[in-house]
């Protein structure tokens, strides 16, 4: 989806600031929702739609666990393990008002499907070949110049770009289709290079690329166009 | 800011997680101690000395990453392929992630801020140069600058290249040296950084 979370490109949000010494967590609450988001996960695709969907205010304003919590409540309550409003209503209880905050606008194709009972934790992404891939290394190819308006890895700075096939990396669980419990379905995965002329016009920096990794069906034959 | 709304709804989260039998608490304690004692940059610091020390390993840590960390028995933060990427006279490499923020957490720990906020995320892909100039990193011109965007499970190293006048060091007292700033591909190492 062409959502707050696909950053790549945007302008706007000034100098990258560091901090010397920094400590994994600034908050002790920002531990306990790593901690439990990484116990609790049993489907990584899933959990990132989740965050992708949180409001386009709170995304940039949450900060990253902010995010994450947004994500993990989002991700619990359309797994039917807890509600925001039983969250809300925890808090009521101990004399903390609710501050009508929704974590995540829920998504009309997510609500209606449900977590398989049988599945498992996380494993490897990786999957035995039983394609043949349809791409080759030094092919010229194009990103498909169409997003998705479910889960995507696929950013929008590269749709419609042409860049070449420089990595096959074999079949992989297909994020568009696992992050909506609709299934692994793996398809062949590429890194493709695209120059930077070719992403932002030649009018920016020189000799600059970006490499990354593309599932087969982000991609097509520039014959195809 | 122990006390922020955010704060006290992760508190009532966990509480009613463990009410339900979702979660113990030993069990977020332990994955917190693991990132904050175990996981962390000096794991990519040994594998950088390592290969700066021994060109058999850093050839095979190039073709196959995820093999030759294998030996390392890192704990935690599993990755399913490593990819080391390493920066040489004619290209330099660095690592984002724009759709969230996906990092070698086994190698080297969890991210800081400045990768998963906005300005890095939206701006490194665009303008590498200007974004590392800033960040104390010019680069020569005619030097490719290769931005990895981790947008599947691959995750991404940068083997940095070793300052000439460090050569004679031990591989215990180059893996002290090299930073993690250095192996996201946003820092050059050997330059003086206070100056």
């Amino acid at each position: 989806m062409d959502g707050i979370h696909d950053l790549g490109g945007k302008a706007g949000f000034g100098k990258v600031e560091t901090e010397k010494d920094e400590p994994y967590f600034h908050e002790y609450w920002e531990s306990r929702v790593f901690s439990m988001t990484i116990n609790l996960g049993d489907n990584t695709d899933r959990f990132r739609h989740a965050v992708e969907r949180i409001d386009p205010i709170s995304y940039l304003s949450d900060t990253y666990y902010g995010r994450w919590l947004g994500g993990l409540e989002t991700k619990l309550g359309e797994d039917g393990l807890i509600t925001q409003e039983e969250i809300s209503e925890h808090m009521l209880a101990n004399g903390i008002s609710d501050e009508g905050r929704v974590a995540a606008r829920p998504s009309e194709r997510i609500s209606k499907e449900k977590k398989p009972q049988n599945s498992e934790q996380r494993d490897n992404a990786s999957r035995p070949a039983s394609t043949e891939p349809r791409f080759y290394v030094g092919q010229t190819v194009k990103a498909v110049p169409t997003g998705s308006d479910g889960h995507t890895r696929l950013p929008a700075y590269v749709r419609g770009k042409k860049g070449e096939i420089v990595a096959q990396h074999g079949e992989w669980v297909f994020p568009d289709s696992h992050a909506h419990w609709l299934g692994e379905m793996p398809q062949q995965l590429y890194t493709v290079a695209f120059s930077g002329s070719e992403l932002w016009g030649s009018h920016l920096e020189e000799e600059t690329e970006v490499r990354i990794d593309l599932f087969e069906t982000y991609l097509m034959e520039l014959q195809d166009e | 800011m122990s006390n922020s709304y955010v704060g006290l709804r992760a508190e009532a989260l966990e509480s009613l997680l463990i009410e339900k039998g979702l979660i113990q608490i030993d069990q977020i304690d332990q994955t917190i101690s693991l990132y904050n004692e175990r996981v962390g940059p000096m794991n990519g610091a040994r594998v950088v000395a390592k290969a700066w020390k021994d060109p058999e390993y850093k050839k095979r840590l190039v073709e196959d990453g995820t093999g030759a960390i294998e030996e390392f028995g890192f704990v935690g933060g599993q990755i399913d392929k490593l990819v080391v990427v390493e920066n040489s006279e004619s290209v330099h490499n660095v690592v984002v992630c724009t759709l969230c923020s996906c990092y070698p957490w086994a190698i080297l720990g969890l991210p800081p801020r400045w990768y998963k906020d906005p300005a890095y995320r939206s701006r490194v892909v665009k303008e590498p140069r200007k974004v590392l100039e800033e960040m104390g990193t010019t680069l020569p011109k005619d030097k490719t600058v290769r931005v990895w965007d981790s947008s599947a499970e691959i995750r991404y190293m940068v083997l940095p290249e070793m300052p000439r006048d460090w050569s004679d060091l031990s591989e215990s007292d180059l893996a002290e040296r090299v930073s993690r700033d250095s192996m996201i591909g946003v820092e050059l190492l050997g330059l003086d950084r206070s100056a």
